[in-house]
C-alpha cells in the first residue's frame, strides 16, 4: 500500500492504494464516487471515462498511483455550482440521449473532452469521437443530437 | 490481477536500474495493452516500472539529419498533434489508433514493444525504415520486428525514441476490424528519393512485413495501377472469424493501392 494524493473534482484527496488498484476502484470504492461506471473492465466500453489533467481516459485502464498529483474530474464534478445540470447534461436530458443511463457518465465525459477541443464539431466528428463509448440502448442518434445541441448547434428536440 | 508494486521513476536511468535488479519486473507504458493482460492474469510481474513520469521520453523534434524523433513515451494523441506539420501520414496513423481515450494513454514505445500483429505503428516504423532507439543501442526497423508479439528487445531494455526519416510522400490505409479498431489489414506506403517502402500489418501470421514485390513495382511507377500485376499469396496469412487468409491477401492489394492513391 502506498499513499496517493490527487485532486478530484477540485478537492484534494489522499488515500492508500495498492499497486494494482485501478483509478476507477479508487474513485468508486475509496471515495464513494459511484457515478463512474464499469461496463466491461476490458477497455472497450468507455462507461468509465473520466478526465485526468483535462484528457479523457478509461479509468479502468490506469492505476490510481499513476494519477499521483493529477487533476481528476468525474461525472460528479460536471453539474453547475448550484447543483443544476450543466449544458451537456441538460442536452442529454432534452434530447433523450439516455435510456438506462449506464453509459451516460462516460458519454458526458467524452463529450466534454470533445467540446473543450472542438467547440463546434460536425456530426461526423461527434460520431468518430464516440468510437470508444458503447451504448446498448439508444442507438446513438439522440446522443449525437444532444452533443450537437450542447455545442450550440441547432437541433430539433426529440419531444416536448 | 495478481498483486505487484508500482514504481514511478523520473529518469530512464532509474527505470533501467529498477528493471535490472529484478527479472520479474516489467515496464508499464500507457497500460492499454498491459492492464487488460494483467486483468486476465496472463502476466505476473513483481514490479511494474511505470514510464509515465519520465519527461525525457516525451516530445517530438527534428534532429540535424532531418529525422523526426519521437519519444517512446509520447501518446498516440500527442503524436497525432505534434507530428502533423512534419510527417502528416504518421500523424494521421496515430490519430486513427483505437479511440480518443486509448490515444490519450497508449504510447509509441508500448505499441512497438508489444508488436501486436494487427497494430498500426509497426507498419509506419517498418514502412519508413525508422530506427528504434533503446537505452543501450539503435535497432533498424528491418531487424526490430521478429514475428508476432516478438521483437529484438532484450529483457529490461527500454525503447527511448524512434527516429523516422521523412519520405517525400506517404500514406497509411487501414481496414479497421469494426469491433476492436485494430487493423484487419493495414498498409503503409512511403516514397523516398531513392526507394519505395511498403509495410503490411494485420495480415501475416509472422506479423508486420515488407511487401517487396510491390516496392519494386512502385519504384518503377508510383501509381495504384502499377500494383495491378502483383499480389501476395494467401499462404501464411491470418485466418480468423473476421476474415480468411484469401480475404486478407486480397485486402493487402486493395489497401496498398488506396495508400498509393492517397500518398502526400
Ligand atoms: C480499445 C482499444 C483499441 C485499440 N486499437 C488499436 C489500433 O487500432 N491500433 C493499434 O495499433 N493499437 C490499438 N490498441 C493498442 C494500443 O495502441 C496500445 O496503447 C498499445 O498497443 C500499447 O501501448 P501502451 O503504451 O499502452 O503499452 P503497455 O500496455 O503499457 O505495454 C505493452 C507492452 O510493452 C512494454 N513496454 C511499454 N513501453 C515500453 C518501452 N518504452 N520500452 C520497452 N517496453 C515497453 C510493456 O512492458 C508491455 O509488455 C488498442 C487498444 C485498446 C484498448
Ligand atoms: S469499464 Fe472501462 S472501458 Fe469499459
Ligand atoms: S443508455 Fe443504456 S447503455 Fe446507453
Amino acid at each position: 500500500m502506498r499513499k496517493v494524493t490527487m485532486t478530484v473534482n477540485g478537492k484534494s484527496v489522499s488515500a492508500e492504494a495498492e499497486g494494482r488498484t485501478l483509478l476507477v476502484e479508487f474513485l468508486r470504492e475509496g471515495l464513494g464516487l459511484t457515478g463512474t461506471h464499469v461496463g466491461c473492465d476490458t477497455s472497450q466500453c468507455g462507461a468509465c471515462v473520466v478526465h485526468v489533467d483535462g484528457r479523457a481516459v478509461k479509468s479502468c485502464s490506469i492505476f490510481a498511483l499513476e494519477a499521483e498529483g493529477a487533476e481528476v474530474r468525474t461525472i460528479e464534478g460536471m453539474a453547475n455550482e448550484d447543483g443544476s445540470l450543466s449544458p451537456i447534461q441538460k442536452a442529454f436530458q432534452d434530447h433523450h440521449g439516455l435510456q438506462c443511463g449506464f453509459c451516460t457518465p462516460g458519454m458526458v465525459m467524452s463529450a466534454a473532452a470533445l467540446l473543450a477541443e472542438t467547440p463546434k464539431p460536425t456530426e461526423a466528428e461527434v460520431r468518430h469521437h464516440l468510437e470508444g463509448n458503447l451504448c446498448r440502448c439508444t442507438g446513438y442518434h439522440n446522443i449525437v443530437k444532444a452533443i450537437m445541441a450542447a455545442s450550440g448547434q441547432e437541433m430539433q428536440v426529440a419531444a416536448e | 490481477m495478481y498483486a505487484f508494486e508500482l514504481e514511478r521513476p523520473e529518469t530512464v536511468a532509474a527505470a533501467v536500474e529498477l528493471l535490472k535488479g529484478d527479472d520479474e519486473a516489467m515496464p508499464l507504458g500507457g497500460g492499454q495493452t498491459l492492464i487488460p493482460t494483467l486483468k486476465a492474469r496472463l502476466a505476473q510481474p513483481s514490479v511494474l516500472v511505470s514510464l509515465g513520469a519520465i519527461g525525457e521520453l516525451r516530445g517530438v523534434r527534428l534532429d540535424e539529419a532531418g529525422h523526426l524523433c519521437i519519444g517512446a513515451g509520447e501518446t498516440h494523441a500527442g503524436v497525432a498533434r505534434q507530428a502533423a506539420a512534419h510527417y502528416p501520414a504518421l500523424a494521421a496513423l496515430a490519430g486513427q489508433i483505437g479511440d480518443p481515450a486509448v490515444r490519450n494513454r497508449g504510447t509509441l514505445g508500448g505499441s512497438l514493444a508489444n508488436n501486436d500483429p494487427s497494430a498500426c505503428y509497426p507498419a509506419a516504423v517498418l514502412g519508413s525504415g525508422a530506427v528504434v532507439v533503446t537505452n543501450t543501442r539503435e535497432i533498424a526497423a528491418d531487424e526490430f520486428f521478429q514475428g508476432m508479439f516478438t521483437t529484438d528487445l532484450e529483457e529490461g531494455e527500454i525503447i527511448t525514441e524512434v527516429r523516422f526519416p521523412i519520405p517525400q510522400a506517404a500514406s497509411y490505409r487501414k481496414f479497421a476490424q469494426p469491433a476492436s479498431r485494430f487493423a484487419l489489414t493495414g498498409v503503409f506506403v512511403a516514397r523516398f528519393a531513392d526507394a519505395v517502402r511498403v509495410a503490411v500489418t494485420g495480415a501475416s501470421e509472422d506479423g508486420v512485413f515488407r511487401w517487396e514485390e510491390a516496392e519494386a513495382a512502385l519504384a518503377r511507377d508510383f501509381s495504384p495501377e502499377a500494383l495491378a500485376g502483383v499480389s501476395v499469396p494467401a499462404d501464411g496469412m491470418i485466418g480468423d472469424l473476421h476474415g480468411t487468409p484469401e480475404y486478407r491477401a486480397h485486402l493487402v492489394g486493395v489497401m496498398a493501392a488506396r495508400a498509393v492513391a492517397a500518398a502526400r
